[in-house]
């Protein structure tokens, strides 16, 4: 299952590398990420692959809620499916 | 990055996180249709094992699929067969037993309604049908979570008068039996022309006789997001907004689509409908009324509203047909006073009274819908506002209801406060001059004329 990483709120040093280190660790490899910095805010669309990874989305969700709070930033995950349905005929 | 651009994804997540983007209900249909038995305690206990066994995983994957996709799906609800039928081969003529064992399947699944303890009459009673009619004053006392419809007219089959009478009486002794509780019986009784079998939404869903063993609705919603899409158009023509609501329709409803299906799938059963409407709710940024007033109007119900209205359902409709291969139930914008903030604010500043909504409903789904209304206001007023409002949906073959909750005790200037997704409503006026010499008549408006239709 294909997974969307969204990922915005103030800039700073090392977010990519907090999220993308979490993937990592739960074997959820990344396909593509682009981010940028808009009005000030940070913010990053990531997507990955979580088919060799044991854990579900829900669990993946609770780590990166974690990490939010850690981090004061907005962290959202989600399949893939939502954004393909809604922007792709 | 894939096929998905970044702005995709960053307007999905906004509609979500900043415009309540939220499917409202997925609703599991269930047929009833094996559960009757002479003794009502084994129709009961019949009821209450086919809905638990049938419905046990619902709210489960519902909030599993809330969590996979991110998207909030704000209510799990259950839609049965309409208890007269089922009822109806009971040796009793008191059906509450029945609805208390909905209300009890209803709690043991964890679903906030169930709909189905309804009667369809449209051209007259079976023994059920009166059962079942009788009984709603107390089953709505009794319960907590049970919704009763009933159907008192049709495009094809016209009014029956002797039920819009009684519904009128029944809509009164329900305000008089849950008057402690602002008559919130009411709340939970619809009265419908053209009734449809998969609506998924409460308070008027049940599982229509057409309808197969079991099935999953989804209602979508989005009056945020659509209104929030059009701060993009401000000055342009009314085409451009047209456009706009199509566009973001779409996009509403395919992802109402993928929840449906998805829900299906993990339950093992048949996928139904879409239904495609804008359900407001009491939270700021989630109002039809301000869609309205965004498109140009001072005020909900002022001039205006019925044409803007009129256009904003229509292409609802046309940008949701093409986003789902099913589409049914309702379908179109929703306009509930007491769960929509813009209309409650209408109606407190004077711009929205009951003959405007009245209009309102030639044009959208559903009708005279979450009204609260003097105490004082008599059984046969109550009937003949049904029976203008069926009139409107027969004539029209469309749905109409009516949701008034005649609120003992509070007359127009006081407020009443339901709670949750029912929200709240300032008391509205009702016209002060007497039907009751018509709604004494009784009998059944013949089916009306399907041409020359000026």
């Amino acid at each position: 299952m294909r997974i969307v990483v969204t990922v915005v709120g103030q800039d700073k040093v090392g977010i990519i590398a907090k999220v993308t280190n979490i993937l990592a660790n739960n074997q959820v490899n990344v396909l593509n990420i682009n981010q940028n910095i808009m009005d000030g805010f940070f913010n990053m669309v990531l997507i990955a692959d979580m088919t060799d990874s044991k854990m579900s989305i829900k669990t993946l969700k609770e780590h990166l809620d974690r990490l939010s709070k850690e981090i004061g930033l907005e962290i959202r995950v989600q399949s893939e499916d939502i954004f393909t349905a809604m922007h792709q005929i | 990055m894939s096929v998905l651009t970044f702005n995709d994804v960053l307007e999905t997540t906004q509609m979500i996180t900043h415009h309540n983007l939220d499917v409202r209900t997925i609703t599991m249909g269930i047929s009833l249709r094996d559960c009757g038995h002479p003794d009502v305690k084994v129709c009961a206990d019949k009821i209450y094992d086919k809905i638990t066994k049938k419905a046990e995983k619902l709210v489960q994957t519902g909030e599993d699929i809330e969590s996979d996709l991110g998207v909030p799906i704000i209510n799990k609800r259950i839609s049965v067969t309409p208890v007269s039928m089922v009822g109806e081969s009971c040796d009793t003529n008191d059906y509450v037993p029945l609805a208390k064992a909905l209300d009890k399947a209803a709690h043991e699944v964890g679903v906030n309604f169930i709909g189905g303890f309804s009667a369809l009459v449209d051209k007259g009673y079976t023994k059920g049908d009166r059962n079942l009619i009788a009984s709603i004053p107390e089953a709505l006392a009794s319960t907590d979570v049970v919704c009763s419809s009933v159907n008192v007219g049709s495009t094809k089959a016209g009014i029956n008068m002797d039920a819009v009478a009684e519904m009128g009486r029944v809509v009164k002794e329900t305000a008089e039996k849950t008057a402690a509780n602002d008559a919130i019986g009411c709340a939970k009784l619809v009265v419908f022309c053209n009734a449809v079998n998969d609506n998924p939404f409460m308070a008027g869903a049940f599982h229509g006789v057409t309808e197969p063993e079991s099935v999953v609705s989804v209602g979508v919603s989005g009056p945020g997001v659509v209104k929030h899409a059009l701060e993009a158009v401000r000055g342009q023509d009314i085409g451009a907004v047209a456009e706009v609501i199509k566009r973001t329709a779409f996009k509403i409803t395919r992802v109402g689509q993928l929840v449906a299906q998805e829900a299906a799938k993990r339950l093992n059963t048949q996928f139904g409908i879409i239904d495609l409407s804008l359900a407001p709710t009491p939270a700021v940024g989630d109002s039809v009324a301000h869609i309205l007033e965004e498109i140009g109007l001072e005020s909900c119900g002022g001039p205006g509203t019925t044409a803007t209205l009129a256009m904003l359902n229509d292409a609802v409709k046309k940008g949701g047909l093409m986003a789902s291969s099913y589409v049914g139930g309702l379908s179109g914008a929703f306009i509930p006073v007491s769960e929509d903030a813009g209309m409650i604010a209408a109606v407190e500043r004077g711009s929205l009274c009951l003959e405007k909504l009245e209009a309102m409903t030639c044009v959208c789904s559903v009708g005279l819908d979450m009204i609260a209304i003097p105490g004082d206001t008599s059984a046969e007023t109550i009937a003949a506002i049904i029976a203008d409002e069926s009139a409107i949906g027969m004539i029209n073959n469309k749905t109409t209801a009516v949701r008034v909750i005649p609120v003992p005790g509070k007359g127009v200037g006081d407020k009443v406060e339901f709670g949750g997704l029912l929200g709240h409503a300032p008391i509205m006026a009702v016209s002060k001059f007497k039907a009751d010499t018509f709604i004494a008549r009784g009998g059944r408006i013949p089916a009306p004329v399907r041409s020359l239709t000026n």
